[in-house]
């Protein structure tokens, strides 16, 4: 009886999803999003139409999360399930299978050129026949870093991932990549892309605003793009090096060329070695390198005593993963962005 | 050649410095408390008290935000209520001190999870919680240094009644009014060491270095004092061995560190005179404890 029930239930629920253009139209769509920075974009996109619960919140750590149950709830009543992908939300797999998701699960990165994983991996070149050797040259690294940015841009639009990988030229054996893709305002086009295709697909009665939203979006993320750009261009050419906590600005780094350095891996989890604190130090004395920037999100007692051994000084705060609170200066996506840029471009150009 | 291999790292960098004085600082304390937890049977407090201090951590955040001193006092409180109480529980009734300690962290885990799951902080407390060796600040290398010196100066007071109640509680107990202010003393000890520990150091450097180098020491000394001398030496050459490892193949600090302990302690299982694995091989008679 009640799996009659049930089962009619679910037909009338499928044939809603499939063709919501009556009934539904006025009610939002219940929609997911993981991390605070995606939660903002897929708000902007669909406004009034979606019903959104994002995941890891403002300040919050997606590298090490926990989900709740409520979590759980609000992914099992979802239609649509915002995720970066590219291994960010380590914890996603298992709270969609405890969930019982049934919606659409939008891997908001998808089409990207994604960097490849460049901190602790296998440049040969150094420490021959030693495993952890990848980041003693961090000077190597940038430059490395930059070769991709434009081996990024020439494929972006028509490569996928793995393809990616294979032709990669430094064979990457983890086949891991930097997810941190919106520190690139280029890449978040790609992302609002995604976004707005996924909710015209879920929603097709407000499609067209949808694609409205979608249009006033990127031209406020292209005009700050060339804002930014700007802003890194008056930066003199040896005043160009950002030293931070943990590896979360590789695609701002391709994008805007700055040299981003970090003693914490990719992840917020990793722990670093001496050797990398000492190739930072060096490198921070080496380049007269006067200023660094401590993130919102991390551990920054490492910092401290990097700045405090070479006379740096602490040039503000970053966002990286996770927006601030509301009122906060990175309230936004886009305001964490020009924060971002900003007191980057405020610390270093005040430097002697 | 040896000077580059060896010394030149400390030289040149004040983080490596300051992350041998934390080594050598914690040798000295809490390692020697790791012989009488050794002694004691209580080798695995270190780990349950890592979770035992979750409330305590979890309440100075909620007062105080990302403050670490508010998070390690309030660690500190949680990790002292619970031995405490697993202390009381151990002597006053039959149940024993590994069993009552169990039951405590457990408790004080499940409060903490509680807490910080209602308040929804998306921040991994513990994560933030735990330091590195390598980041060592004044404050954090000041507050090891005066943990290191109130355990020694405690342990010397305590010394005697110390080693008898590792070796027959009950007879301290009927002959000294000082067997509960020992027991006490020595938990509140312990705790003192470990929730230092995780603030400046992390979980692993501290419970390691407690533990390893006090489980080598066994096979190599007979006496108390004897095994507390060659576990701090063995701890403080662990120290000073994985921070030169870190630093020339580029590991990470702190299990660089516990690995050349975990060495050290191999080693003693093999090679140790007393009760060494190497010895009833090769048909020598084990030297007695």
């Amino acid at each position: 009886m009640y799996t009659r029930r049930t089962l009619l239930a679910t037909a009338a629920l499928t044939l809603a999803l499939a063709a919501p253009v009556g009934a539904r139209a006025d009610a939002p769509i219940p929609v997911v999003a993981t991390f605070s920075i995606l939660g903002d974009m897929v708000a902007r996109i669909g406004g009034e139409h979606i019903a959104l619960t994002t995941l890891v919140g403002p300040g919050g750590d997606a590298h090490v999360y926990q989900p709740t149950p409520a979590d759980a709830r609000a992914v099992s009543e979802a239609d649509v399930l915002f995720v970066n992908g590219l291994d960010f939300e380590g914890w996603l797999d298992r709270l969609v299978e405890a969930s019982d998701f049934d919606g659409t699960r939008v891997v908001s990165t998808k089409g990207m050129a994604a960097l490849p994983f460049e901190e602790g991996d296998d440049h040969d070149d150094d420490h021959a026949g030693e495993a952890h050797g990848g980041h003693d040259d961090h000077a190597g690294e940038a430059k490395g870093e930059h070769g991709h940015s434009e081996h990024g841009h020439d494929e972006q639009g028509h490569d996928d991932h793995s393809e990616h990988a294979e032709g990669d030229h430094h064979g990457h054996d983890h086949g891991a990549f930097d997810p941190h893709a919106w520190q690139s305002l280029e890449f978040a086009v790609t992302y609002i892309d995604n976004i707005t295709a996924a909710l015209a697909t879920a929603d097709p009665a407000n499609a067209a605003t949808f694609y409205q939203n979608r249009a006033a979006y990127v031209a406020e993320i292209e005009a700050l793009d060339a804002e930014i750009r700007a802003i890194v261009a008056a930066l003199p050419e040896d005043r160009r090096t950002v030293v931070t906590s943990h590896d979360a600005f590789g695609y701002f780094e391709a994008e805007y060329g700055l040299a981003f350095e970090a003693p914490q891996g990719l992840s917020t989890e990793s722990e670093p070695s001496a050797a990398d604190v000492a190739a930072m130090i060096d490198q921070i004395r080496e380049e007269s390198i006067s200023a660094v920037f401590v993130e919102s999100i991390t551990d920054n007692r490492l910092l401290q005593q990097i700045a405090s051994e070479t006379g740096a000084t602490i040039g503000g705060t970053l966002y990286s993963d996770a927006l601030s609170e509301p009122d906060g200066p990175a309230g936004t996506y886009l305001d964490m962005m020009r924060h971002n840029a900003t007191t980057i471009a405020a610390a270093l150009s005040s430097q002697g | 050649m040896i000077w580059d291999a060896l010394i030149e790292p400390f030289a040149a960098y004040g983080f490596m410095r300051r992350a041998l004085i934390g080594c050598v600082a914690i040798a000295l304390g809490a390692t020697p408390v790791g012989v009488f937890l050794m002694l004691r049977r209580m080798s695995l407090t270190g780990d349950a008290m890592a979770h035992a201090i979750l409330p305590g951590a979890a309440i100075g955040y909620l007062i105080a935000g990302l403050s670490l001193t508010a998070m390690t006092i309030g660690g500190l409180i949680a990790g002292m209520a619970v031995a405490l109480f697993s202390g009381f529980v151990s002597r006053a009734t039959p149940l024993r001190e590994d069993a009552s300690l169990a039951a405590f962290y457990l408790i004080s885990l499940a409060v903490g999870v509680l807490i910080v799951s209602t308040r929804g902080s998306n921040v991994d407390l513990m994560h933030v919680l735990f330091g590195t060796v390598l980041a060592l600040d004044n404050a954090a290398l000041t507050l090891l240094c005066a943990i290191a010196s109130v355990t020694l100066i405690t342990l010397a007071a305590l010394f005697r009644p110390l080693v008898l109640e590792c070796a027959d509680p009950q007879f301290l107990r009927s002959v000294s009014g000082w067997s509960a202010v020992t027991h006490f003393a020595f938990l509140a000890l312990a705790v003192l060491n470990l929730v230092g520990g995780f603030h400046a150091l992390g979980t692993l450097m501290i419970v390691g270095i407690m533990i390893l180098p006090a489980a080598a020491a066994r096979f190599w000394a007979s006496s108390v004092g004897g095994m507390i001398a060659v576990a701090v030496l063995v701890a403080i050459v662990s120290g000073m061995a994985g921070l030169l490892l870190s630093y020339h193949y580029s590991l990470p600090s702190g299990p660089a560190i516990i690995l050349a302990a975990g060495v050290a302690y191999a080693l003693s299982l093999i090679a140790g005179p007393i009760g060494g694995l190497g010895r009833s091989a090769l048909g020598y008679p084990n030297i007695q404890a």
